[in-house]
This record gives C-alpha cells, structure tokens and sequence, in this order.
C-alpha cells in the first residue's frame, strides 16, 4: 500500500511542476489583490476566471497541528505531524511538519517549505520548523 | 432572520431504534425494513398509510437507489421516495426534507429511516472507502490525515484560542458516559472518570480513544406526519417547532474559522424559527462524534458564552441530575454510532423523553429539546427544535 498520490487536472498542473521544481506557487486573483489555495478555475471570491500562478515565500505559521498516533494506513508509519499552516500570502494549507520533536510544537510558530517525494512524479510540500533549519 | 417555512407544519409521530451496538445477525438493509416496519407499527399505522420514504446509503452495504430498494422489499411503492447523503447531518437534512415535503403537499406522512453496520459488516475496502471519503483527495489526503485528525486539528485550535483543556474535552466523554450507565441498550456503559479519559489511548494529539465515537451497527426511523393528522396519532405527537442549517466548507483546511462552527447560523435559524431561546430547552441532544465537536456545538448553540465550554461541562450541569441534560442515551461516544444514523438515536431519545416513555431514565419536566447534527469536519450543521405541546 502506498501513500495516495494526487492525480492533477490541467487547471492544478502548475502547481505541481512548481513543487517539482522545489518552488511553492499559488494562484492569484489581480482583482481581488488575493492569493488562493487550492488550485480552482475561478477565484473563490470574485469567480474571476483569470487566475495567474505566482511563486511565493514558503513562509508560515502553524494555525493547528496534531501528532497522528495511530495511522491512517500502514502506508505512514505514526507518529507524523499533521498541520494546518497560513502561509504568509494569505491562504491557508495542510501539510506535514517533518524532522522534529512533537514536543516542541505550538500553534504560531514559523515553518518553511519543503519538497518531498510523493512518488516518481510527484513532490509535494512539507514543512519545517524555522528554528531547526539546517539541522 | 427567514423562517423555515417548517415549524407548525408537522410532527414526529413514531419512531423505532434497532437492536444497535454489535448487531451481527442483520445486515444493513435488513435493519433499515426493520425499523421502518417498527416505526410505522409505533404510529399506529401501516405501511399503506405512509406516502414517503426517505433513507440514506449504508456504507457496509452501498446501494445505487437506496431508499427504492427498501421500498422494494417491503413491496411498498411511496409516492415519494429519496436517499439523502449529507454524512452526519443526514439525519437533520433527511427531517428538513421530509417537513418540506409534506408542506410542499408532495406526501402527508413519510417515514425517515436509517442504517449501517460499521461493526459486522464493513469489509477493509469499504472501511477505507469511509476513510477516504473524507479529505481532499489532492491537499490533505496525500498528507495521512485521519477523521480523528481533523478533530484534533480544531481542539489544539481551541486549545491554544480559549485556554482550552484536555481534561475540558475528558468531560464530555465522562458526561455521556454517565448517561449512557442508565440505559440498558447502549453499547458502552461502564462509567469513567477523567483519569480514564486522559489515560486512554492516543490517536491524534490532543485526543485520546476515550475522547472518540463508537463504531457500531444499528438503525432507527421516525414517522412525520402533516400537523392536522398529527392530533389523532396512536402517540403523544411531537412537534417541529423550528428548523435551522448553516454550511460552512467541506474540507477542514478550507474551515475560516477553525473554532466557530455554522452552528451557530443553523442554531440562531432554529431559534429564530420556534421562538425559543436556548435557556427554554429542556434537553439537548448534541453531535458527539468527538469530544471537541460536542463542546465547540455547546458554545455555537448558544448554551454559554464563546470559549466557556469546557467550564460548561466541567461544572456537571450536563450530568444525571444536572440542570441541563445532555445525550441522556449515552450519545455517540457511549450508546452507539453507527455513521450516517447516528444522530437518528439522538433524536428517537428526543422523541421518547418528550413523550414520557424514557422508562427508568425518564426526566421531569421535558416539554422542548434541541437535536442537533454536523456532518463533514464540523462543516454542515443542522438544527431540530422540538416540543410536545401543539404550537399556537
Ligand atoms: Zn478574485
């Protein structure tokens, strides 16, 4: 069993070959001056349908987190960290904290991007406290 | 604010719970004949009578055009017949759509009817069905989360918000448990303490197993009939006296507000529908899929001010002998959840209390309740206000 992997449409693509190419990229509405997350046809907001793709800083700040005990599937080995992260552009992601202690996690501190391997073809972002970069 | 158009429309006349808990010798469809039989038989009517049904999928047992193949066994064929899927809050939804049906003239009196067997009869596809079936499939799936995750995620918020402690969420647990000591049918009903919650075993920080729902199998069904039949029913009837709903988001990680739910538009609607207030409720029959979820609805439903739902429970007023009872079956974290129905044992308990026919746990005093049911990750809510006095 392996871990679900996305299967993206053509209108999420970019989103993937940015993660691909190690870099965070959100579409963004010029109208509403706003930033979105998940990837849509139109913004969320406004339903403007001309969304641009924008590279952006891969700061955050935990808004929640929780250490999974008992796992989903025998695909992820528990404990993992399960967050859910405001990146500093606005919209909101979940995600995984890796390479840390559970115990020094609280809700506010500042994580950076990273890029993981999902499978051959697809990387997706994971987090790290800011603190213990370059640990 | 918009009335439902519901209230005074109609009225709960009948009703019928399962065996539930471990319930291994009748499958999922089997339960929902059974109860849709005992409901009818409760009303003192028969099927030819009834003009309606409305049922929900079963995931033990999915079928395409579920309420038609319940029909179908009992050889029934309803004027109106639908499946309602709207996860936790189907059995509110299902209610709404019944009411609105009958105010609509579509039929006079529908039974709603309901079950699963998460227990005894889930295979390991169709358990991991249920576990995809919440999560997006691209931006949180891919992560592990669980259904226990999501909560998690939402008490640490609450936590970190309100001052919010574990031992706050261990109350609920140890309230409905209380209950759930004083009904014979109810799957869990040893008593604990706060040190056997906070004890148990962990599944996604901060909650432990104690703080989580049951799996189990079972159905329950109601009879809802139009307010003019309802004054010669074979039972005391029991009348929707305000409706309410409010939907939020699908995916927790879309959630704008992590620690206030769209109960508190579906609650406000309710009230605003019947009249009441929450002070005038006399029972409360909450969503208990975990903890937090329970004392996240006592503060949006308006039974204490925002952020005080851990004092709430914690000071005993949803216990036996307390002034405001909460999930008086054991709720389900201790009577039983068996997935979409869930809630439906929430409001048979509702019906029986207002009706005097609780038995050894019968309250005094029990003229209104508010039933309330969420579905998704806090997402959708729906809101029953109920009495068993004809409103004017
Ligand atoms: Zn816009």
């Amino acid at each position: 069993m392996s871990r679900p992997i996305p299967r993206p449409s053509p209108t999420e693509q970019p989103f993937y070959d940015a993660c691909a190419r190690g870099e965070l990229a959100l579409q963004y509405c010029k109208p509403c001056n706003r930033f979105l997350f998940y990837p849509r046809t139109h913004c969320d907001h406004c339903h403007n349908p001309t969304l641009e793709w924008r590279q952006v800083s891969g700061e955050g700040t935990i808004a929640s987190y929780t250490v999974v005990r008992r796992s989903v599937s025998e695909a992820f080995t528990a404990p993992y960290v399960i967050a859910l992260i405001d990146l500093a552009e606005g919209p909101r992601i979940m995600s995984q904290i890796v390479d840390t202690e559970p115990e020094v996690l609280a809700v506010g501190q500042s994580v950076l991007v990273a890029f993981e391997e999902w499978s051959d073809d697809i990387k997706l972002p994971v987090f790290k406290l800011r603190g213990v970069l370059g640990k | 604010m918009a009335k439902s158009g519901l209230n005074s429309t109609c009225a709960l006349i009948g009703m019928a719970e399962s065996d539930v808990g471990i319930v291994p010798d009748k499958t999922p469809r089997e339960l929902c004949v059974q109860v849709t039989l005992d409901a009818v038989r409760d009303a003192g009517l028969t099927l030819q009578e009834v003009d309606g049904l409305i049922t929900c999928n079963a995931f033990a047992e999915p079928i395409m055009y579920h309420a038609e193949a319940v029909a179908e066994y009992l050889g029934w064929q309803p004027r109106h017949c639908v499946t309602v899927n709207t996860g936790g809050g189907t059995t509110f939804m299902a209610i709404k759509m019944a009411a609105a049906a009958i105010a609509a003239g579509m039929a006079h009196t529908i039974v709603v009817a309901m079950a699963d067997s998460l227990r005894s009869f889930m295979t390991r596809e169709q358990a991991m069905v249920v576990q995809s079936s919440s999560g997006h499939p691209h931006y949180e799936q891919p992560y592990g989360p669980t259904v226990p995750a999501y909560y998690a995620l939402i008490a640490r918020a609450h936590m970190d918000r309100f001052g919010t402690t574990e031992e706050h969420f261990a109350h609920a647990a140890v309230s409905c448990r209380a209950w759930a000591n004083q009904h014979p049918k109810a799957q869990m009903r040893d008593l604990i303490s706060i040190e056997d919650v906070m004890g148990s075993r962990p599944i996604a920080d901060p909650l432990k197993v104690l703080d989580c729902s049951l799996v189990s199998d079972g159905g329950a069904a109601v009879v809802i009939t139009r307010g003019d039949r309802a004054s010669n029913a074979a039972q005391k009837p029991i009348y929707l006296l305000g409706y309410g709903e409010g939907h939020a988001y699908e995916h927790i990680s879309q959630a704008q507000d992590l620690t206030t739910s769209a109960a508190v538009t579906s609650g406000r609607a309710a009230y605003a529908d019947s009249g009441l207030t929450p002070n005038d409720m006399d029972l409360l029959q909450l969503y208990d899929c975990f903890t937090p979820a329970l004392l996240i609805q006592i503060e949006d439903l308006g039974f204490c001010a925002k952020g005080e739902g851990g004092d709430w429970l914690a000071s005993g007023i949803s216990l036996p002998g307390g002034t405001k009872p909460l999930n008086t079956h054991g709720g389900m974290l201790s009577y039983c959840h068996p997935g979409n129905p869930g809630a439906m044992f929430g409001l048979t308990e509702a019906m029986l209390q207002l009706r005097g026919q609780a038995g050894e746990r019968q309250l005094a005093g029990m003229n209104t309740a508010l039933c309330h049911a969420q579905g998704g990750i806090m997402s959708s809510h729906a809101t029953l206000i109920l009495g068993n006095a004809r409103p004017s």
